[in-house]
């Protein structure tokens, strides 16, 4: 049996369903063997192989199922690189397979030849160049095992031609597990029970790492016995649903205000799956000074990286927590409940002030609308900017996995894919959040929806401007907006329509509920453009490196208008 | 502070890359760094010597022992551990220094290993104390080039290939 064959056999006995690629010159093999396969793997053709990339990203970051991605040498595999990027900053199992040119072309600079295991070390979790066909199926067992172990991420297989028409035997084998994953010790267990027990304000920092070890009902009964409350980094948002009363929501920039502010006021921060991001803690000098941090993660470089924590315990997270919990007494904590209500009562204050002074397409109000249309089955995508913070702040979350945004890399053009790939993953429709800068980076991808019929609805909130940098623009650089103003003349309702989606175009909130009632009763590609004030900005902020006392809450440009 | 780090990684395709890659992009400053296959062809032995903090430290080695084909990462201290490194280095031949070049030679133990009417090349080995003192008192009599291989290193009674899985 050829290399090819073994590869596409090798990723069906690994549980592999859908896979998403675009084919070339180098992988003609391996599309060939697929084809061969019977259909039992199902392929996506994407327009590019990014969207590729994003969708085997969104199809694992809304299963916890490793997703895969298939492009040809050269251009194909540079193109994965922002995809596996971001899958790596994110900690998302991913397998991507490229091919290369034969081996005795490999160093002559080939026509479509890039060292391409060289071009992603940086951004891999690991990466392989398979010389012998012998070692291709226990090369790509190993790879989907290095993928979901501890702290997934991506792993890249680069597959040269003659290897994949080479010829050998292949014996199926079992579905690989995860590694298993180093226990605390009990000294460590002590220490951080000590620490829980002494704390008077007890503060949980969940991040993307606790949200994708299904650790949600743990942790809420540890925060329901040690009377903490809990607030989230980006990745960690889905983790909870919106309406649980110990959740505050997310901290940090744009964070929640009372999250960022209980953070600020805790004597004690339980960090679960987070890597105390530079967006999250604002300056490290100046972060949690009172407070003490326990730090749990599945990965031992991540403890004292951002910020220097009292006790960090690596390797399982759920089994560290259950035994902590066991050694804490169930206690009450009037004053901290009582703090928290303060910083709630804040925030509902804030909100009901921008509330009135809104406009009729104030960002906030569709993302109510969009609240109120959707399902707690609706998978939630964003793009990168200003919509995707307003998303975060806004939209209300019921499941695990059901918020699917970018935010290591903050990779603008990752939603269309990532949105295609959760709902082909799930069955469920995805709406997608996006912005007319983000959208216009990867649009093409809606030729890949249109094609495969799936249920993306598309909210394009169009200000014509690329906000979220101009919003610094305004704010630090005295309104000097440099290339942010796009002035383009894109017609996005004809431009869906050409590509075969239907579409609208909202002037008013009220004509972007309907149009978004029309979009979610259908069961295809759907754009809804939203036409939306330039000068709305995302608030609360505090600046890059200030600290949360510094935190924005009122536009400081004042009454607009 | 100097710290030295033996790293026993399985000898496979890019494995320098990947450690000498990570050193690049996590900003750590590596004064040297050599590779060797070790008595097991299917492992190699890094030895490592960077300048940094305790937090550095620790950094380098967690984000070392994230890497697949890292296999051990221990620290050398001083106390238990030897350490040796090798210098070639080639000095102006001329009558007016050649006494000298040979007394220091003597006193170091440098080998003398090439001869010419110009120059003289000679092999060091030591610590790197040792050497970086035989490069000063070469300096006036005229270095014509050099070249290090930077620390290796083992532990005195412990054995690295003991950690393995």
């Amino acid at each position: 049996m050829t290399g090819a064959t073994i590869l596409i056999k090798t990723l069906i006995e690994q549980g592999v369903k859908d896979v998403f690629g675009y084919p070339g010159g180098n992988v003609v093999d391996i599309y060939d063997a697929l084809f061969q396969s019977g259909g039992s793997l199902r392929h996506i053709l994407t327009a590019h192989e990014q969207g590729a990339a994003h969708a085997a990203d969104g199809y694992a970051r809304a299963t916890g199922k490793t997703g895969v991605v298939i492009a040809t040498s050269g251009p194909g595999a540079t193109n994965l690189v922002t995809g596996i990027a971001t899958a790596m900053l994110d900690s998302v199992p991913m397998v991507a397979i490229t091919g290369n040119v034969p081996t005795d072309l490999i160093g002559k600079d080939s026509f479509q030849e890039i060292n391409i295991t060289g071009v992603t070390m940086p951004i891999t979790k690991h990466n392989y160049f398979v010389t012998d066909v012998a070692e291709l199926a226990d090369t790509v067992r190993e790879a989907f095992r290095i993928a979901k172990s501890g702290r997934p991420g991506p792993v890249l297989i680069d597959i040269p031609r003659d290897v994949q028409r080479a010829e050998c035997d292949y014996e199926a084998a079992a579905p690989v597990e995860a590694f298993s994953q180093r226990k605390a010790k009990q000294q460590e267990i002590d220490l951080a029970a000590k620490l829980i027990q002494k704390s008077k304000k007890p503060y949980l920092y969940i991040g993307g790492g606790a949200a994708g070890s299904e650790m949600t009902e743990q942790i809420k009964a540890f925060a329901e016995k040690t009377d903490a409350y809990i607030g989230c980094s980006l990745m960690g948002l889905s983790a909870f649903p919106s309406n649980y009363e110990r959740f505050l929501g997310m901290e940090g920039m744009h964070g929640h205000f009372a999250s960022s502010m209980a953070n600020n006021a805790a004597d004690l921060i339980i960090g679960i799956g987070v890597r105390f991001s530079d967006r999250a803690t604002g300056n490290v000098e100046k972060y949690a000074r009172d407070a003490k941090i326990i730090q749990l993660d599945a990965d031992l470089a991540e403890i004292n990286k951002n910020v220097a924590v009292d006790v960090g315990i690596i390797g399982d997270m759920a089994d560290a927590l259950e035994r902590i919990a066991a050694k804490c007494k169930a206690r009450q904590l009037p004053a901290w409940g009582k703090q928290i209500a303060a910083f709630r009562q804040q925030q509902a204050q804030m909100e009901q002030a921008a509330q009135q002074s809104a406009g009729d397409m104030a960002p906030q109000k569709l993302m109510q609308i969009i609240n109120r249309l959707k399902t707690d089955d609706t998978i939630i995508a964003t793009d990168v900017g200003q919509h995707q913070m307003w998303a975060a702040q806004n939209i209300t979350l019921a499941k695990p996995h059901h918020f699917i945004t970018s935010g290591g890399l903050g990779t603008m053009g990752y939603g269309l894919g990532a949105a295609m790939g959760a709902s082909i993953a799930t069955g469920e429709k995805a709406l997608l959040i996006t912005g007319d800068g983000s959208f216009g980076m990867n649009l093409n991808e809606l030729a890949t929806a249109v094609t495969y019929g799936i249920p993306v609805v598309i909210v394009l909130l169009n200000n014509g401007v690329l906000g979220m940098v101009r919003q610094w623009q305004g704010l630090f650089f005295e309104g000097r907006y440099a290339a942010t103003e796009l002035e383009r003349k894109t017609d996005f309702v004809k431009l869906a329509e050409a590509f075969g989606a239907k579409a609208g175009r909202a002037e008013t909130a009220a004509a972007f509920e309907a149009l978004l009632q029309e979009a979610m009763a259908g069961d295809s590609p759907f754009v809804i453009e939203a036409l939306i004030d330039k000068e709305e900005i995302v608030l609360p902020m505090f600046a890059p490196q200030a600290s949360v006392d510094e935190i924005i809450t009122e536009d400081p440009r004042g009454e607009r208008k | 502070m100097r710290f030295v780090l033996s790293v026993y990684v399985e000898n496979k395709y890019g494995v320098l890359a990947r450690v000498s890659g990570l050193f690049m992009r996590r900003g750590f400053n590596i004064n040297s760094l050599t590779v060797d296959e070790t008595d097991d062809a299917a492992f190699s032995r890094i030895t490592i010597t960077l300048n940094g903090d305790e937090n550095d430290k620790n950094q380098l080695i967690n984000q070392l022992k994230k890497l697949h084909n890292v296999k051990v990462v221990r620290e050398l201290h001083p106390e238990t551990s030897i350490e040796r490194e090798l210098m070639l280095i080639k000095i102006q031949n001329s009558p007016n220094n050649r006494s000298e070049l040979m007394q220091a030679c003597d006193i170091f133990r440098a080998k003398i290993i090439d001869y010419s009417t110009e120059t003289l090349c000679a092999e060091v080995t030591g610590e790197t104390s040792k050497l970086d003192a035989f490069v000063e008192i070469m300096k006036p009599l005229g270095i014509v080039e050099m070249c290090r291989t930077g620390i290796v290193a083992l532990e005195r009674t412990h054995y690295i290939s003991e950690e393995l899985d």
